[in-house]
């Protein structure tokens, strides 16, 4: 779980681009701030992910797979 | 929103705003300075009496309706979100050095599109200069750059600086003798549109900025650490439509001497939005975009506004500030200064012990 929440972009894309060096097939991402729900989904679409997002309180649990 | 949707609504939008820039002009505003945010915030610093330089002293409405706009787009859209504590004083040393930059170009990163699109070739080498800043922040940030997270604020918190902006505008449309204003003729502070012109272009800039997450900086930086094309797309539309604009209305005049409100120094040029390109990517965005984050209730960007507040203040009261006549001797070694400090900035937060509450290497 990488946790980026309180971060403002592009810092939650970066953290996101740099986890996903490991190439593993799931991620999954807890952001506070829409513009990180679009900037995370939007990168991880790109790079062949299937992206779910989630909204509870205020916060975002973004579950990333590839198909 | 899908991506192509999403680049066709900040296409739109930045086809508006370069056309509404150029609309401002026409009904009043300086040459190429339909928006300047820089520019407007320093004349608002004027305004305010918080320096003495008479030829740049109006509380701008665009300044306002930018915010305002934003606070109403994001309570619409239900955006609207208080926040704050990300390294607090440290944005506000940035937004005060990315101001000293933007006056010794004589121009924020919008208003650098403006004069690109009025054909003033200066504004091309702000731009080489601008995209090489976005670069070095670029370089930390792909190393772990980052003024820490912030945290959840108060709704009364995040209304404060909108409603700052609401008092600015009760002041300058009820009690206007509690200003100063530059006298006519008397510098770019006098040529203005109509109060409610600019302040309804600030407003529905201020939305549509809102929406689209519309950021000079962004463009550059996000195309070069993703390849990502989106703000870029925005940045290139407003440029299209104010280029248009001008040729329609004769107001495109290629070349570099005698550019409205600029100089020829290109060497000050180049390095002043060094100064704004780095100092912007570190703190996450450009000058307009400040605004609209203040707008949707970050206290670390109305934090930022108010370091650029105090950085315009200052560069009329130093002399730092650069005029047609070209950059002063002060205004050089500020720029100097700022970027040794941006710098150091940029090394601490990268490479510094991350000792924030809750922060781990």
């Amino acid at each position: 779980m990488i946790d980026a929440r309180g971060r403002s972009c592009p810092e939650p894309v970066i953290m996101l681009m740099q986890a996903m060096r490991s190439g593993e097939p799931a991620y999954e991402m807890t952001v506070d701030d829409r513009v990180a729900v679009e900037n995370v989904t939007r990168y991880a679409q790109h790079a062949g992910y299937a992206v779910a997002a989630e909204e509870a309180q205020g916060e975002f649990i973004l579950r990333m797979t590839r198909p | 929103m899908n991506v192509k949707k999403e680049r066709l609504v900040i296409g739109i939008a930045g086809l508006a705003i370069g056309l509404i820039a150029v609309a401002l002009v026409f009904f009043g505003n300086p040459a190429n300075m339909g928006f300047c945010i820089a520019c407007f915030i320093r004349d608002t610093a004027g305004g305010l009496g918080l320096h003495s330089a008479q030829a740049v002293q109006y509380v701008r409405p665009e300044i306002i309706g930018l915010v305002l706009g934003a606070f109403v787009m994001a309570h619409i859209r239900g955006e609207f979100s208080a926040r704050g504590g990300s390294s607090v004083m440290t944005r506000f040393a940035l937004g005060f050095f990315v101001m000293i930059g933007c006056l010794m170009f004589l121009g924020c990163p919008f208003r650098m599109i403006l004069r690109m699109a009025g054909g003033d070739g200066n504004a091309l080498v702000g731009l080489a200069g601008f995209a090489a800043g976005i670069g070095a922040g670029v370089f930390f940030l792909k190393r772990g750059y980052s003024l820490k997270r912030s945290y959840k604020q108060s709704a009364a918190e995040g209304a404060v600086f909108p409603a700052v902006q609401l008092a600015l505008l009760a002041v300058l449309a009820a009690l206007p003798s509690l200003l100063l204003f530059t006298p006519a003729d008397g510098g770019p502070g006098a040529k203005h549109a109509a109060v409610i012109v600019s302040l309804g272009a600030g407003l529905i800039v201020g939305a549509l900025a809102q929406v689209t997450r519309l950021c000079m900086v962004g463009g550059i930086r996000d195309f070069t650490l993703f390849r990502e094309k989106k703000l870029l797309i925005g940045f290139a539309a407003i440029l299209a439509a104010a280029f248009l604009g001008n040729l329609a209305l004769g107001k495109f005049d290629p070349g570099f001497a005698d550019q409205p409100v600029a100089h020829t120094d290109w060497l000050w040029n180049f390095l002043g939005m060094l100064l704004v390109g780095f100092g912007c990517t570190l703190l996450g965005g450009c000058p307009l975009r400040q605004l609209v984050l203040a707008g949707e209730g970050s206290v670390d960007s109305a934090v930022t506004v108010v370091g650029m507040l105090t950085g315009a203040a200052l560069a009329h009261n130093f002399s730092l500030a650069s005029s047609a006549k070209g950059a002063t001797a002060n205004g050089k070694a500020a720029v100097v200064i700022g970027l040794v400090v941006v710098t150091v900035i940029a090394v601490v937060h990268t490479f510094g012990k991350r000792t924030a509450k809750g922060e781990e290497k």
